[in-house]
């Protein structure tokens, strides 16, 4: 009458479908969570999941259901006290009338928890890149730094007792013996059959100078047979290496960032959603990133995450300043040799009227040899200013390896990386 | 209640030390394997047998927790059709369970021919054990005994169904797009309560009918529905009362439609929307006939679980005294059914109304209790069971009640003394609350009387019907709520309204009845002055 089955192995994402359609629908509500997230959390911490809180109201399911207010009588266990006719105050705040023995949830909806879930690392990403794909970049498509590093290229007769190859090298040793001994091995063979065959002879007409011509013959062809090394330095084998220029796989990443009095905080949020961006990107194409902040309004300074995003400064603007910092800890922590180098800017464009000639001259002659890329981004509504056409020039100069973009408001982000990229692989 | 478990237990622990425990199960221990499951499943069979329990044959699955995860958000179907509400439940329950503030239900059953009952990979032996004699011969045999699963659901159809339902859903999102199936099944959704057919059985859900017919079906349907509406002249814009100098002939005069009061709002929106296609038609019938095979469901859970809580109970026990399984288990058994058949008092705060386990589960054991050992109470309280063959009394009461007419029948003052049940009136015309009835000779008929009515359907649901449709003039739709203990509609009759409104394609209206009289109207699309709540 009854039979088991073994589901365990079958699929398990039953209501994966299900869960999309939740997802798809509350787009909005789940959009704005993932926003505040991104806004939350750090550059390097966007690869996780995110749990996201939906009113309860909005994604409820109504029915027809009685409301508060008229008579109702409800049936509750564990009585104490109580006796028949007691009359007591109606307690604050409703709460009469649940417990219709269902263990519904209570149709009043306010006071309910929100509705929680969590997101997976890739919905997340989804989300933040608004449903966009990652670019697939590849890597070969950078100018990366090279590192000479040693590789293995086949196999040498010549080298270093360290670098034996062991397995080849007893392999041509075998080969060798064999071929060395088999002619020695058939001759011996010969010699003893002749001689077993002169000694099956009558010993009347034994030839005996044959037979101690015999003797001595394969006495001789054992000694050559032994003579034959089990291991002659003919046979060693030894692992060759090559030196061969490999793309370094470490990376550093600049964000300069603008923080002075014109700069807002939705431009200092347009300009992270910017290098996560590049963050992300770069991560995936490099086994370590290096994250290094750089600040700055009349002067530059070196902070760490939190301080470049959220603290607030006044005052005028000075780009080459930054420029200037830029330069010494390329100089002093990073040489170029064996790091990739790339700067990612952001701006509104203003600076001290004399100063954009300053970063032009910088870039032109200290910096952009040495960076890998340079990507500017410039957020800002309105016409651009000295320092973008002093930038013009740069990218004229280093069309290769020198990006820049305008960016009105948050939507344009993507779109613009793209470019920025883009140009990178038609390079 | 408790006093049954222990005084068990203690005489049992004192009497002897098992040891045939080793013999009889290799794996003393918590785990599990299938020669194991085998093995105990067939001696529950057998004990099962000796009680006359009548059951569907059982398929039983092992699945892992995920998957139990999923099968709960599809409320225990294995094939269901694609809906943002069940990944909503199914995000619920992964959250909770991954937070760890509910363990999964160690069972579900799904009520179908063969049973398909689901234990989780990760229960230990006891656990696999327990949920076999609850599911899949308590919840089982009472599938196939009570008469409102008799009557109302069809065992035997219901998987293949469910295929047919999740294929033509997919169908028509691909066909019409995912968005249009969606909005259709969220207004079903809401109105699904209201898509059961109380009084006549359904005709059976037959899957090869089903595709056979449905094109036929569409035809039919749309030739029918545009029969209906023809009779209109010209959608009626004039929404003028027409008098009798107006209308001599008195063709605004032939009565309502329809002629009777609907109680299936989905049935009849499904025959009579004036503007569904023939597809959307369908989809509601699709939500209709699930809704229709939950109904039963929804009207025994106080039996259901007591029935298979009784029988768990019983063939545990059983399964004990006859030395198959050892002390460890049933120590871990009564450990984990006294938690299941616990009900804190109301004042607890873990407390959550009656729990049904706890009341089906004393209130089947007092059965029992009555039919071997009465009191001159009980004869007075129930002179033709007091003393009768308990098996035949529990299931008679198993096969012929349901939640309200069981309690009605069988609630005896012992349970509500056990339970310490108080019957506490909350009127908004008075400003007190009133304790109308507590558990002595007083109140026990009157406690009786409040808890059936409490779980009578007609009573927690809103009494909502159709009341007419406008076939002669603007097309509206007029429903009828008749209250109930003056007792008014939440506020989430809005947005139904609004769903009841894309579906009907016309005005819809909503009359709450007090005493014949109207006492509120709602209506959807909102007059231009009008703020909902």
């Amino acid at each position: 009458m009854s039979y088991f089955i073994d589901r365990r192995s079958n699929a398990r994402n039953k209501s994966a479908v299900n869960r999309q359609r939740f997802i798809r629908r509350y787009r909005s509500h789940i959009k704005r969570a993932v926003e505040d997230a991104v806004n939350r959390r750090s550059i390097t911490d966007m690869e996780r999941g995110e749990e996201v809180s939906i009113p309860t109201r909005d994604i409820s399911e109504p029915v027809f259901q009685h409301g508060q207010g008229g008579k109702r009588r409800v049936i509750n266990p564990g009585n104490k006290e109580f006796v028949e006719g007691d009359r007591m105050r109606r307690p604050s705040g409703g709460g009469g009338g649940g417990g219709s023995g269902e263990g519904q949830a209570s149709n009043q909806g306010e006071g309910e928890d929100d509705f929680a879930f969590t997101l997976s690392r890739e919905e997340f990403l989804e989300f933040v890149f608004d449903g966009l794909e990652l670019p697939h970049l590849e890597r070969k498509q950078i100018a990366d730094m090279e590192e000479v590093r040693p590789v293995r290229a086949g196999i040498a007769r010549d080298g270093t007792p360290a670098r034996i190859n062991i397995v080849r090298s007893m392999r041509s040793a075998q080969a060798r013996r064999i071929a060395m001994r088999s002619p020695i091995k058939r001759a011996l063979k010969e010699a003893v059959e002749a001689l077993e065959q002169e000694e099956r002879k009558d010993p009347v007409l034994r030839n005996k100078v044959r037979i101690s011509e015999l003797k001595a013959e394969i006495e001789r062809l054992e000694a050559r047979l032994k003579a034959v090394p089990f291991l002659d330095t003919y046979d060693l084998r030894y692992n060759h290496l090559i030196n061969q220029p490999m793309p370094s796989n470490k990376a550093v990443m600049f964000c300069v960032m603008d923080v002075s009095g014109s700069m807002t905080q939705a431009h200092k949020d347009i300009g992270k959603r910017f290098f996560l961006l590049l963050y992300l990107f770069l991560e995936r194409n490099y086994e370590k990133v290096e994250l290094v902040f750089i600040r700055h309004h009349t002067a530059a300074k070196e902070v760490d995450e939190e301080e470049f995003f959220y603290s607030r400064e006044t005052g005028g603007t000075i780009v080459s300043s930054a420029l200037t910092l830029l330069d010494e800890v390329i100089e002093s922590r990073y040489p170029a040799g064996e790091w990739n180098l790339y700067v990612a800017q952001a701006s509104d464009g203003d600076n001290w009227d004399d100063d954009s000639t300053n970063c032009r001259e910088l870039m032109i002659k200290k910096l952009m040899p040495r960076l890998q890329y340079y990507a500017y981004v410039e957020i800002t509504p309105h016409a651009h200013q000295a320092l973008w056409e002093e930038y013009e020039r740069v990218e004229a100069e280093f069309p290769e390896r020198f990006a820049m973009q305008q960016i009105v408001e948050a939507g344009d982000i993507y779109p613009v990386f793209r470019e920025l990229f883009k140009r990178r692989i038609s390079a | 209640m408790s006093h049954g478990l222990d005084g068990g237990l203690d005489d049992r622990m004192s009497k002897r030390i098992d040891s045939r425990l080793e013999d009889t199960q290799p794996a003393s221990g918590s785990d599990w394997t299938f020669e194991l499951l085998e093995h105990f499943e067939s001696e529950i069979a057998r004990i099962a047998a000796q009680y006359k329990l009548d059951i569907y044959p059982n398929q039983i699955e092992v699945i892992t927790s995920e998957q139990m995860m999923d099968a709960y958000a599809s409320i225990g179907m294995p094939v269901g059709y694609h809906h943002w509400s069940f990944g909503k439940q199914f995000l619920s329950v992964e959250q909770a369970y991954r937070r760890g503030q509910m363990g999964l239900a160690y069972e579900l059953v799904i009520n179908s021919d063969p049973c398909i009952a689901y234990l989780m990979e990760e229960n230990t032996l006891m656990m696999q054990i327990l949920v076999m004699a609850h599911a899949c011969y308590g919840h089982n045999s009472f599938f196939k005994g009570n008469y409102l699963f008799r009557t109302w659901t069809d065992a035997s159809a219901i998987i293949d169904y469910l295929v047919f339902a999740r294929k033509y859903v997919s169908e028509c999102e691909e066909r019409h797009g995912v968005d249009a199936v969606e909005q259709l099944l969220d207004a079903c959704h809401a109105l699904q309560n209201y898509g059961v057919d109380r009084y006549k059985r359904p005709s059976a859900i037959s899957p090869e009918e089903e595709v056979q017919r449905q094109q036929e079906r569409e035809a039919y349907l749309q030739a029918q529905v545009n029969a209906l509406w023809t009779t209109i002249p010209q959608a009626g814009e004039e929404d003028e009362v027409i008098d009798e100098v107006n209308d001599p002939l008195g063709l605004h005069r032939r009565g309502r439609y329809p002629p009777e009061p609907q109680e299936n709002l989905l049935y009849f929106i499904e025959k009579n929307a004036p503007l569904l296609e023939p597809w959307q038609r369908e989809l509601v019938r699709i939500v209709r006939k699930l809704a229709q095979y939950f109904y039963p469901q929804r009207q025994t859970q106080v039996m259901n679980e007591g029935w298979a809580c009784f029988w768990h109970y019983t063939i545990m026990n059983q399964l004990y005294d006859e030395g198959l399984i050892g002390e460890g288990v049933i120590l871990e058994f009564l450990q984990s059914h006294t938690s299941v058949v616990q009900q804190p008092g109301f004042d607890h705060p873990h407390y959550n109304g009656i729990n049904p386990y706890a009341l089906g589960f004393a209130m089947f054991t007092d059965i029992k209790r009555i039919c071997e050992h009465p009191d001159d109470e009980d004869r007075e309280w129930f002179p033709d069971i007091a003393g009768s063959d308990w098996l035949e009394t529990v299931h008679f009461a198993m096969r012929n009640f349901k939640d309200e007419s069981f309690i009605q029948q069988f609630l005896s003052p012992k349970v509500i003394r056990d339970l310490k049940l108080f019957s506490l009136v909350d009127d908004d015309s008075d400003e007190h609350l009133v304790i109308d009835a507590i558990h002595d000779s007083r109140g026990y008929k009157r406690i009786r009387e409040a808890l059936c009515v409490q779980y009578a359907l007609s009573h927690r649901e809103p009494n909502i019907q159709v009341w007419a449709a406008n076939i002669r003039g603007d097309r509206s739709l007029t429903l009828r709520h008749v209250q109930d203990d003056r007792r008014p509609l939440a506020r989430s009759v809005y947005p139904v309204m609004r769903y009841l409104h894309q579906l009907w394609g016309f005005p819809v209206h909503l009359e709450s009845m007090e005493n014949d009289e109207v006492a509120r109207r709602y209506q959807w699309p909102l007059p231009e002055d009008a703020n909902p709540g």
